[in-house]
């Protein structure tokens, strides 16, 4: 699974470069996301714009890894894809997360 | 394991719009399968909404009988993906442990106030598929469900 950070000013930027958030990389990605948000920052935004599919044990592991944020840094997420949009949008988990249509806009709204 | 899993991967001819494939019940083997039935020709006009949908069945599915009908034992599993109209019929046969209460699971609407991590996978089969039917035969499990689809104009 990789993944690419970035600091923005407040904004730690993380991107996925694998296209696709399975039951076969879900532990993997919850590892090095944990390992990622380690590292203090104002916001966290995962852009998913490469993720192309997301099945359930991939959103149980982003799930997990906005609790691990704790109370006070939300984990906003960027860029969903159809597939993966759907996948949020039906299980209504999209209520949950702070989401942008586009790395850009992001940076622009303060989450 | 995906070597394994290309290996197992065919598509009959007869009946024509029919593939049928075998994959290992190994979380990589499902990735690779779903990767390889989706690059194929007969899925091919499908739309992207269509296909998401397939896709996100059927892996929750295969990922599922890996979970838990093969959760103490390695197995393979049969899968038949058929084109009509505006289905795909799908059937899915493994030889792991029965369904508990040799029954499907309910898909309990989700409270998002408890942040599940789980639970999602029999709510988002339930919703994107129609004529789910499980039955147990001998040793073997049988899952069948249709999905409508739509295709690219």
């Amino acid at each position: 699974m990789k993944l690419e950070s970035e600091h923005q000013g407040e904004i730690l930027i993380i991107r996925v470069q694998d296209d696709r958030i399975d039951a076969a990389g879900a532990i993997q990605f919850k590892e090095r996301m944990r390992e990622l948000v380690a590292e203090p920052s104002g916001r966290v935004v995962l852009d998913m714009s490469n993720v192309g599919f997301l099945d359930s044990s991939g959103l149980g592991a982003v799930v997990s890894v906005m609790k691990a944020l704790g109370p006070v840094r939300r984990l906003e997420l960027s860029g969903l894809t159809t597939t993966v949009e759907k996948v949020f949008r039906l299980t209504r988990m999209d209520s949950v997360f702070i989401i942008h249509k586009t790395l850009p806009e992001a940076r622009r709204n303060v989450g | 394991m995906s070597a394994e899993a290309s290996r197992g991967f065919s598509q009959s001819v007869d009946p024509p719009d029919t593939i049928r494939f075998t994959l290992a019940s190994d979380p990589e083997a499902i990735r690779h399968g779903m990767q390889a039935l989706f690059a194929l020709d007969l899925l091919a006009p499908l739309t992207q909404e269509s296909r998401g949908s397939a896709e996100i069945v059927l892996a929750e599915v295969l990922n599922n009988v890996v979970e838990h009908a093969y959760a103490t034992f390695p197995g393979s599993i049969e899968v038949w993906v058929t084109r009509r109209e505006e289905f795909l019929f799908i059937r899915t046969v493994d030889e792991g442990l029965p369904m508990p209460g040799d029954d499907l699971p309910g898909g309990k609407m989700i409270r998002t106030d408890d942040l599940p991590e789980g639970g999602f996978g029999w709510f988002l089969i339930r919703n994107l598929s129609q004529e789910l039917h499980y039955q147990r035969d001998d040793s073997r499990n049988i899952l069948s469900f249709c999905i409508g689809v739509d295709y690219q104009v």
